[in-house]
C-alpha cells in the first residue's frame, strides 16, 4: 500500500501534463476525423507523446510507412538513452519488466531513474506503479479529448509546463545529490550547443552523440570517483 | 488516406519505439559490459540536462515574450525547490507562475 501511494504521489505532476497533454491530442486527432478509439489504440500501441502528435501531421501530410518509421527513429531515438540508464536498475524485475521497458517514457524515466527504495523488489514495484499511473494518465486524456472534441471547460494554456517543472525540479535534486556535476553539466552544455548549431528540429541526436562522447572522455575522472565513493561507502 | 494505411502506420511507429526502449535491455541485459554501467551510471544526470532543454526548444529569446516566462517559472522551480525540496510545491508553483505570465501578462 505504501509503494502504491508514495507512486501515485510522485506521479501527480505527470497526471497534470499528461491529461492535459493527452486532451491535446485527442481533440487535434478527432480534427482529422479519427476519435477516441484511435486515440486509444494509439496510446496503447505508440505510447510516445512526442512521437503520437508527429504521426498527426503525417496522417495530414500523407506520409508512406517508410517515411513513418524513420520519423520514428529521429523522433525517438533518445530512449536508447533510458534503456541505458535502466538495464543495471531493471535487473531481477521479473514479470514486470516487458512492461516497464515498453513503458518507459520521458517522464517515467525521470520518475525512476534516481528513485530510491529499501530493497531491490519494492524498487521494482514502485517503478512497474509509476509506469502502469503514468500510461493510464496518458491514455486516459487522450481519449477524453477524442470525446470532448473542441470543448474544454478552462483555458488551459500553459499547463504543460508542468512537465518541464518536473524536469527542473529533478535537476535541481540530481544536481545536490551527485557526487560529481560534470555529467549534468555534460548533458545541459551538449544539448543546448547542439539546439545552437542544429535548430529545434534536428539537436537531439547530434546531442547524444556529444553527450555519449563527452562522458566517454570523462569517464577517467567519474568512474574513479564512482568507485572511491562505493567503496568509502561499503 | 485509408484507414488500413494509418493504422499500419500506427503499428510501424509503435515498433520503432519499443525496439528503441528494448534495445540496450536486449543487447546488455544478460551480460552488461563494464562502459555500460558506467553510462548507466552517469546518464540519468545528463539525459535530464538534455530534457529540459528539450522542454525549452520552442522558446525564442528574440520574438513573442523572449522567453521571460519561461526563465521566470524555471528559476521559481529552482527556487521554490531549493527552500521545500518538495517537488509538488515546486511544480505547482512553476506552473502556476507560467499560466498566469502566458495568459495574463504577456
Amino acid at each position: 500500500m505504501k509503494d502504491v501511494h508514495r507512486a501515485f504521489a510522485d506521479t501527480l505532476p505527470v497526471m497534470a501534463g499528461y491529461v492535459v497533454l493527452g486532451i491535446g491530442f485527442g481533440i487535434l486527432l478527432s480534427a482529422k476525423g479519427y476519435g477516441a478509439g484511435w486515440a486509444f489504440a494509439m496510446g496503447v500501441i505508440i505510447y510516445s507523446g512526442a512521437l503520437q502528435y508527429v504521426v498527426i501531421d503525417m496522417i495530414s501530410g500523407g506520409a508512406s510507412l517508410m517515411a513513418a518509421a524513420l520519423t520514428g527513429l529521429m523522433v525517438s531515438a533518445r530512449h536508447l538513452f533510458y534503456g541505458i540508464s535502466m538495464v543495471d536498475r531493471y535487473k531481477g524485475a521479473g514479470m514486470k519488466k516487458p512492461y516497464m521497458v515498453y513503458a518507459l517514457t520521458d517522464e517515467t524515466y525521470s520518475l525512476v531513474c534516481s528513485a530510491e527504495a529499501p530493497s531491490p523488489r519494492r524498487y521494482h514495484r514502485y517503478c512497474f506503479l509509476v509506469s502502469l499511473f503514468d500510461q493510464a494518465y496518458w491514455v486516459g486524456g487522450s481519449v477524453i479529448g477524442g470525446l470532448l472534441g473542441p470543448v474544454i471547460p478552462f483555458d488551459t494554456e500553459g499547463i504543460d509546463f508542468a512537465l518541464t517543472a518536473l524536469f527542473v525540479s529533478i535537476c535541481v535534486d540530481q544536481w545536490l545529490g551527485a557526487k560529481s556535476r560534470l555529467p549534468a553539466l555534460t548533458g545541459f552544455a551538449a544539448a543546448a550547443v547542439c539546439l545552437l548549431i542544429f535548430g529545434r528540429e534536428d539537436f537531439l541526436i547530434p546531442a547524444m552523440l556529444a553527450i555519449t562522447g563527452g562522458l566517454t572522455l570523462l569517464r577517467p575522472v567519474l568512474d574513479k570517483d564512482d568507485k572511491d565513493g562505493r567503496a568509502a561507502h561499503d | 488516406m485509408t484507414d488500413l494505411h494509418v493504422f499500419l502506420m500506427i503499428l510501424v511507429c509503435g515498433a520503432v519505439t519499443l525496439l528503441l526502449r528494448a534495445l540496450p535491455f536486449l543487447a546488455f541485459g544478460r551480460r552488461t559490459p563494464g562502459y555500460i554501467l558506467y553510462l548507466g551510471r552517469v546518464l540519468p544526470y545528463a539525459t535530464m540536462g538534455m530534457l529540459v532543454v528539450y522542454c525549452l526548444r520552442n522558446v525564442s529569446p528574440l520574438e513573442g515574450a523572449h522567453g521571460v516566462p519561461e526563465a521566470v517559472s524555471c528559476a521559481l522551480v529552482v527556487l521554490l525547490h531549493l527552500w521545500r525540496r518538495s517537488a509538488l510545491l515546486s511544480i505547482v508553483g512553476g506552473t502556476a507562475c507560467y499560466m498566469f505570465l502566458v495568459q495574463v501578462v504577456f
